[in-house]
């Protein structure tokens, strides 16, 4: 009988790390001047520089570097003051060059960590280092040739490489989205998975429970979505339990993972893939990195996505789902704020609510960025205080949030004006309910008798009587009353 | 230091992406390893005491403003490309995700 993978996880550990390419958000190359832009025409980007042109001589783009040193910062990493660019050669279609420039043994950053928001925990990662590359460019594979477009030769990269301390697909997914929140927070990247702007490799292993040594890692390569990751790393994991418990042995291989057919295929290995002769690049002196730099980008260091989700669910009272979402942008995240700021006594997840449901809605759907709504932080602060003091039901809430998104007009004053205000006096709801109670005396004799389901009648002839105004909490209450259960 | 044997240039060609006949191959067996010797007298410089260094001077990497020059044309990009398909260099096929 062949054992299920729950089964197999009890005795056998997975353990992955990931490398992820980070696309850092330049306007121009890491070395030379040539554009960085998504979607030009093929081979227009280019310059001596990214050619590997004779004589061309690369000069680093500060703006990379200090990208770069805000995700050291945001990381905790170590940071070189001094770091060196190496030279890794290999023959390929897309470099020109035969050899990429990028950071071998001396890179920017080490020793740093990455946060997972989990729902029971915050799991700290560690980093091994961060370092500075080159991209190369694009092969596009048609039949019996290549095409090669050169546009993205030459783009910045920061490669960001975990600890191998990750337990689950689960957890390699909310790594890449970690990321993905903290380069969006810190303007360092737009992080777009489909634009390749951030690439991810994972290392899979399998081991005994209680084992300190790693088993025999594969290499993922080519995951490109968030979906992808937990899929592919998922798939791996099954397929080195089955050989391992199975009581085979894994092969050290690179695998691809192939997104459309849903499983892994190993990749002819190269035989010479093991040699890139790394050296300093003579081309480029030490990376200095000076505290002028350092200090300027410490003192602009925004308050971090980890301690903000803490707080939120402390002392708002988020769900952590809401929590995660609202720190996975910094101007929703600004703005959520700014309700809050309005009257601190408002309840969090009511707000956090109207934000992430109303609010976003309304936005996708007029094509309206957040730090542009006509929906103002003072009138949502309003409008949810109307429904909290009971001015106003849930359901014309709805209504109100409509009208004051569209024409930008104060919530207390659109109630006024169409006079939605909820009934709550108890004598003037008593007396509708009387009235209806008595218009109708053969369905309060069935309800009296016990058919429960006509309860809901009487609560829909005096909403409809006060055009659904009535408090349903007071007007349940009342009705009880007079139908005597 | 041994000789270089037949195989290390084989190992280098392959590296290099060169395709040697057999008597390239021991010509450049015979050239490397006299270049190779050659540097081995820099192992007689007694170097205790000397910080290890990658560059001969001692200047820190210049930096550049984030600033859009112009690109060449296309036609300059792909003036030397053996083969073209439209804007696009053609090469003999590469295996999709082989990079390495």
């Amino acid at each position: 009988m062949t054992r299920t993978i729950a089964d197999m996880l009890v005795d056998w550990e997975p353990v992955i790390g990931l490398e992820v390419h980070v696309q850092l958000g330049t306007a121009s190359k890491a070395f030379s001047g040539s554009g960085v832009e998504f979607g030009a025409p093929p081979n227009s980007l280019t310059d001596p520089c990214v050619l590997g042109l004779p004589g061309a001589l690369p000069v680093f783009n500060r703006h990379a570097l200090e990208l770069a040193l805000k995700l050291g910062i945001a990381t905790g990493s170590t940071i070189r003051a001094r770091s060196r660019f190496a030279r890794k050669h290999y023959f390929y279609p897309d470099q020109p060059k035969g050899y990429q420039i990028t950071q071998f043994d001396e890179p920017l950053c080490e020793d740093g960590y990455l946060d997972l928001l989990l729902d029971q925990q915050i799991k700290r990662v560690k980093l091994t280092r961060i370092h500075l590359e080159e991209d190369a460019g694009k092969n596009l594979h048609v039949g019996a040739v290549s095409h090669v477009d050169l546009n993205r030769a030459g783009v910045p990269l920061c490669e960001v490489v975990s600890e191998p301390e990750l337990t689950s697909a689960e957890e390699a997914a909310e790594f890449m989205r970690a990321l993905h929140r903290l380069v969006r927070w810190l303007g360092i990247s737009e992080g777009d998975m489909e634009k390749g702007q951030m690439r991810c490799d994972a290392n899979v292993s399998i081991r005994l429970r209680g084992e300190d040594r790693l088993g025999t890692r594969t290499e993922l390569k080519n995951i490109n979505s968030f979906r992808f990751v937990q899929h592919a790393v998922d798939h791996e994991i099954a397929r080195q339990l089955r050989i391992l418990d199975g009581g085979g042995r894994v092969e050290r291989e690179t695998r691809l993972w192939d997104a459309a057919a849903g499983q892994s295929a190993t990749m002819r290995s190269k035989e010479e893939a093991n040699d890139y002769r790394y050296f300093p690049d003579p081309d480029l002196p030490p990376l200095v990195v000076d505290g002028a730099t350092m200090g300027a980008l410490l003192k602009a260091m925004p308050e971090l996505p980890t301690p903000r989700f803490v707080r939120y669910q402390r002392d708002l009272q988020l769900a952590p789902d809401d929590a995660r979402t609202i720190v996975s942008d910094l101007p929703l995240a600004g703005y959520f704020e700014r309700v809050v700021a309005v009257n601190p006594r408002r309840s969090g997840r009511v707000i956090a609510n109207w934000v992430l449901t109303e609010l976003l809605g309304a936005l996708h759907a007029a094509g309206v960025e957040i730090d542009q709504s006509p929906m103002t932080p003072a009138n949502l602060s309003e409008l949810v205080g109307l429904i909290e003091d009971g001015t106003i039901s849930g359901k014309i809430g709805k209504e109100i949030f409509e009208e004051s998104f569209r024409t930008g007009e104060a919530p207390a004053a659109i109630v006024v004006r169409r006079g939605v205000q909820q009934i709550s006096d108890e004598a003037q709801l008593w007396e509708i309910v009387e009235r209806i109670v008595a218009a109708n005396p053969k369905q309060a004799e069935t309800y009296a008798a016990g058919k429960d389901a006509l309860f809901g009648f009487f609560v829909g002839q005096v909403m409809r009587e006060t055009n659904g105004r009535a408090n349903p909490v007071l007007t349940s209450d009342l009705l009880r009353k007079r139908l005597g259960r | 230091m041994p000789p270089l044997s037949t195989q290390d240039v084989a190992e280098i060609a392959l590296l290099a992406r060169l395709h040697l006949e057999p008597e390239e191959a021991e010509q450049m067996r015979l050239e490397l390893g006299a270049i190779l010797e050659h540097f081995t007298q820099l192992t007689a410089v007694d170097t205790d005491g000397v910080a290890p260094m990658t560059h001969a001077m001692s200047t820190e990497l210049r930096l550049r403003l984030d600033v859009v020059e112009p690109s060449l044309t296309v036609a300059e990009a792909l003036a030397a490309a053996p083969k073209r398909d439209g804007d696009l260099i053609v090469v003999p096929a590469i295996l999709p995700g082989n990079e390495p």
